[in-house]
């Protein structure tokens, strides 16, 4: 398994090669000084949102001559708390949805056998190559058509129908490497095969379950394009199109503005610090290895 | 019926509701886009009209258009650069030289900015690349006096934009590299010492063959990505000034949803199909290709 942490016996091995030479110093230097060309934006961005425009725009560098709650009192009351709320909404359904059709496709494929499950196969992960952009704009009719069109549910149904193929193909590349032992004392055992699913394999996919759902949260926490398209009510917005209409109700006051930006960003800066293994697994296994 | 068949058919079941989530909102509407391709219609004329190849020379005569293309392009051959090259370095220095415990902070610092959503980075780069912002003050302290509003200026500004999602992604190829070099085995590395082999060399003679396969991988995913970048542009520029920054995905979205011009989009849209998919068959033949090999 691999994880981005190196075991103790190898870290001592390579402890051992690392001597300070002029070298290593400039090249510390380097990586000190794009550590803080990383951070010093956001940084920036939480600090400003204590000051006044005055001070942001008259001393930039400097710090707010008193921490300015109430401009995040203010990015709250304008509604920024409803955007996260959405995009929690849409993105822990959406994780619950493409999970379970992801699974029950991949465990039909893998497990019950069906007819035709080279070519139907083909058909779920074919869907790998095609893009949101390109079904745009003929979605948008549909959409409409079928009153999906400013629905919060309807997002959720996009959300997942595009990524079924992705993650259908992690899940059923994990699904393939199960042993066969296990379902066989499963059947002895008299399980019908909605046991099976729900005892046996489910319970074994749990590491690429979670995998799946950090690399859905990534996605649906930051999608834009149906966001922006097929939302119109203020009230519905997730936070990436909701945060863009933030700005445009406040045009001169920035520091609200980043108050809000610093709010939005924080639920994923610190699931990712408390859980980077996970992120770290999801993201890898999402590149095919 | 025998029992087996009722089986069998029940069997579908399970796949059913990733068909049909697949075939009403993927399949159809890329086969629906194409049809349309060859329309012309808008809310005045809820109608289409068949107008032929008609779109596609309208598309084709149309200088934002290429400029658009042009963007995506640079934005690939950047991002190629830095979140390919760059950020393999970064891997090799981080793994190879710095202590273990400082190496995996780095890490976790370089990767936050890939956490937070596009939006957000957007908006704070436009006060960041205002005349007076950040940025400008930034250049002062290293003795460049400057007073360019970078995303207002039709020279700067896809630049200035391009230069924010390599600040944004740096991090994310990095530790997919990282997790690359962890694989390779200590051994290769001994080896090559005992040859004599200094750093530089041993990068250049065991890590890059050894990560070849994520290398290619994350060249076609970053060009792929380059062709489908919206969210970026919308959060910074929304295409201006004077359509300088759009990329084949804004245009498409102000065609459509801006323009009234459903027809000419879907040429857009039919556009990145070509490239996307392309990028797609050759990720999928690279994957067997390598399957075979092994």
């Amino acid at each position: 398994m691999t994880t981005a942490t190196s075991s103790p016996a190898k870290t001592r091995m390579r402890r051992s090669r690392i001597k300070l030479t002029p070298v290593r110093g400039l090249i510390g230097l380097v990586l000190a000084a794009l550590a803080v060309l990383v951070v010093f934006p956001l940084v920036w961005m939480a600090i400003s949102g204590f000051k006044t425009n005055a001070e942001l725009y008259g001393d930039p560098w400097g710090l707010p001559g008193e921490w300015r709650w109430h401009n995040y009192e203010r990015a709250y009351e304008y509604g920024v708390i409803h955007y996260i709320g959405n995009s929690l909404v849409v993105t822990i359904g959406s994780i619950i949805l493409v999970v379970l059709v992801s699974s029950f496709a991949a465990f039909a494929l893998v497990r019950v056998k069906i007819p035709f499950s080279a070519p139907l196969t083909m058909l779920v992960l074919g869907g790998l190559m095609l893009s949101e952009t390109v079904a745009l704009v003929p979605l948008f009719r549909i959409m409409r058509g079928i009153g999906l069109y400013n629905s919060l549910f309807g997002i959720i149904i996009l959300y997942t129908a595009f990524r079924v193929p992705f993650i259908t193909f992690l899940i059923r590349a994990y699904m393939l490497g199960l042993p066969q032992e296990v379902y066989d004392s499963a059947v002895v055992d008299g399980c019908n095969t909605w046991q099976i699913f729900w005892r046996i394999t489910m319970p074994l996919c749990y590491p690429i379950i979670i995998s799946a759902a950090v690399l859905q949260a990534l996605f649906s926490w930051n999608e834009f394009v149906f966001a922006l398209v097929f939302i119109k009510d203020d009230e519905l917005k997730t936070m990436p199109v909701g945060l863009m209409t933030l700005q445009s109700k406040l045009t001169t006051d920035w520091p609200v503005v980043f108050a809000g930006l610093t709010m939005s960003a924080i639920p994923m800066v610190l699931a990712f610090l408390f859980g980077q293994r996970y992120f770290v697994k999801g993201i890898t296994e999402g590149m095919g290895k | 019926m025998k029992p087996n068949t009722v089986r069998r058919t029940v069997g579908y079941l399970w796949i059913l509701p990733a068909l049909l989530l697949l075939l009403v909102f993927v399949y159809y509407p890329i086969v629906e886009n194409f049809r349309l391709s060859v329309y012309k219609w808008n809310a005045f004329q809820p109608e289409p009209k068949f107008v032929g190849l008609g779109n596609y020379e309208r598309v084709l005569a149309d200088p934002v258009f290429w400029t658009s293309i042009g963007n995506n392009v640079g934005y690939a051959v950047v991002s190629v650069v830095f979140q390919v090259g760059i950020a393999l370095i970064l891997a090799a220095v981080l793994e190879g030289v710095v202590a273990p415990r400082l190496r995996g902070f780095l890490r976790t610092i370089y990767f936050i900015p890939a956490t937070i959503s596009i939006t957000i980075v957007g908006l704070l780069f436009r006060i960041i690349y205002q005349p007076d912002g950040l940025f400008n003050s930034f250049l002062a302290l290293l003795g460049v006096h400057s007073t360019t509003a970078w995303l207002g200026e039709r020279e700067t500004a896809i630049w200035s934009v391009i230069a924010m999602s390599q600040w944004q992604n740096l991090g994310y190829t990095t530790m997919l590299f990282v997790v690359a070099i962890q694989r390779i085995p200590r051994e290769f590395y001994d080896a090559a010492a005992v040859d004599g082999a200094g750093p530089v060399r041993s990068f250049f003679a065991v890590t890059v063959p050894m990560v070849r396969e994520m290398t290619t991988l994350l060249m076609i995913v970053t060009i792929s990505g380059a062709f489908l970048v919206f969210n970026e542009i919308m959060a910074t520029t929304a295409g201006s000034p004077g359509n300088s920054s759009q990329v084949l995905g804004t245009w498409l979205y102000q065609s459509a949803f801006k323009n009234d011009d459903m027809g000419y989009a879907a040429v857009v849209a039919v556009v990145i199909f070509v490239i996307t998919f392309t990028a797609a068959l050759l990720q999928l033949g690279y994957g067997r290709l390598r399957r075979v090999e092994q």
